[in-house]
């Protein structure tokens, strides 16, 4: 079945390609070869500039914050994150963390049995998320300060690389971003992690809590 | 760690001068009047209204939205529309530089996440394409295919043809080989990990979303050459989002 679909479709591409490249010989990539006016109207040909704005819709920094990983405490994690805001609701978003997971409550109970090596406790995880700007406003400080801030929520998926095995990852949450200047963010974030594991015998899907904070500069 | 977070605390910090410079762009108001907002979103309170003829400075963009400073030192956030409703000079009105349609048909460049089933895996895949003409592009992608079983990488290169690039909703065929690195998840089974030659052929869509976005679906068939007596036959299907230059 697999291979009869590949010779079908390997067929069509052939085609395709042939096509395309006819369609090629016809058409050339820059339209620019036009004709000679048949009249010269005699008016100079007015220049439109597009003048340079700057441009503010993306975003760099760092944060660092909790992580709760199911079965092995909470520890410290930190992150960098970069986000491209589409418009002024949506914004995408790409993330990379790494934490160092603690003890499960058996390895603490009996003292000595070991369940990862301290190299397979390095839990790390990259995710490419999409964010909505769910309730946007402006935050008071005192009567002569205001600065805008959005709540927003935001999903995802990516990977996560944990004792030996990297797995399939889905990440969803909420995030409060305050903007001190133009160009400079405050972040709070809260996500869950949820992936599936055997690490413990049983295969389960586990619920990977984070708690973060952080900056980001816009450029 | 720290070290390394403060290192990228200080090139994200350098970055921001860069954004700074520059003498603000100077414009008329065209329009009757526009309107200032206190932020750059439409619930933001309009607290200020800029009359024709008056000169007002753009300072930032962000998103559709546009920063200015007024005559008598007012700052506040414009609507793209109404920015457009500006002149630099008398009979002269202001153009953005804003990729649209016509800059699709002539992009050159593509760099995209895709996201989908590979098997009974999720594959996730970043890509960069270039276009030779309209209607025939090459890509190479980089994937991590996600299973129970084993987690896989895998390069590809890519011909892509698109023989209709003039379609709202234009169809592609793409033809390419690649490799595959397949590591089984170590605490199911001990065993080695192999790399292994791939081909594939795929049909898919492409259609234009606004300012430099494309939506992408596709379906792939993947032959994988493994050392046992058959190949592989995998079914594939993404779908992401690209931007393009």
């Amino acid at each position: 079945m697999e291979n009869w679909l590949h010779g079908i479709l390997l067929k069509w591409l052939g085609v395709a390609l042939l096509a395309c490249m006819a369609l090629d010989s016809g058409l050339s990539f820059a339209a620019d070869d036009q004709d000679e006016p048949v009249i010269d109207p005699g008016i100079s040909r007015r220049t439109i500039t597009t003048p340079h704005i700057d441009s503010a819709d993306f975003e760099l920094g760092a944060y660092a914050g909790v992580l709760s990983v199911e079965d092995f405490g909470s520890s410290a994690v930190y992150g960098l994150r970069g986000a491209y805001h589409i418009t002024e609701d949506i914004f995408a978003e790409g993330a990379y963390g790494r934490s160092t997971v603690g003890k499960t409550s058996y390895e603490t109970l009996s003292g000595s049995a070991r369940v990862l090596t301290d190299a397979e406790r390095v839990y790390s995880y990259y995710n490419l998320s999409l964010g909505y700007n769910l309730l946007p406003g402006e935050a008071f400080v005192g009567s002569r300060h205001a600065f805008n801030s959005a709540l927003y929520v935001i999903a995802g998926v990516g990977s996560t690389k944990f004792a030996n095995t990297s797995r399939f990852t889905v990440n969803f949450g909420a995030g409060y971003r305050l903007l001190a200047t133009d160009w400079l963010a405050l972040h709070a974030d809260v996500r869950d992690h949820v992936f599936s594991t055997d690490l413990l015998g049983t295969s389960k899907t586990t619920h990977n809590l984070e708690f973060t904070g952080g900056m980001t500069v816009f450029f | 760690m720290r070290k390394r977070l403060l290192i990228w605390l200080l090139l994200a910090w350098s970055i921001v001068p860069l954004a700074q410079g520059g003498e603000p762009l100077r414009v008329e108001v065209g329009a009757p009047y526009i309107e200032l907002h206190t932020g750059p979103g439409r619930g933001y309170p309009i607290f200020y209204v800029a009359e024709r003829g008056e000169w007002i400075e753009i300072l930032l963009r962000k998103t559709d939205w546009f920063k200015v400073r007024t005559a008598r030192g007012k700052q506040g956030w414009v609507t793209r529309t109404q920015i457009g409703q500006t002149q630099l000079a008398a009979d002269q009105p202001l153009r953005l530089a804003d990729a649209d349609r016509d800059d699709y048909n002539r992009r050159r460049w593509e760099l995209g996440v895709l996201g989908g089933r590979f098997g009974g895996a999720n594959i996730i895949t970043a890509y960069g394409g270039y276009a030779f003409t309209r209607t025939l592009a090459t890509e190479l992608s980089l994937s991590q295919v996600l299973g129970t079983f084993s987690d896989s990488q895998m390069l590809n290169v890519n011909l892509v043809a698109q023989p209709f690039p003039e379609w709202r909703v234009s169809p592609f065929f793409a033809l390419g080989s690649g490799v595959i690195r397949t590591d089984p998840q170590v605490t199911l089974v001990q065993s080695q990990s192999r790399t292994d030659g791939t081909t594939h052929v795929g049909v898919g869509v492409r259609t234009y979303l606004a300012r430099r976005l494309l939506l992408r679906a596709e379906y792939n068939n993947y032959v994988i050459y493994q050392n046992r007596d058959s190949n592989q036959g995998i079914n594939e299907w993404k779908i992401g989002c690209t931007v393009f230059f």
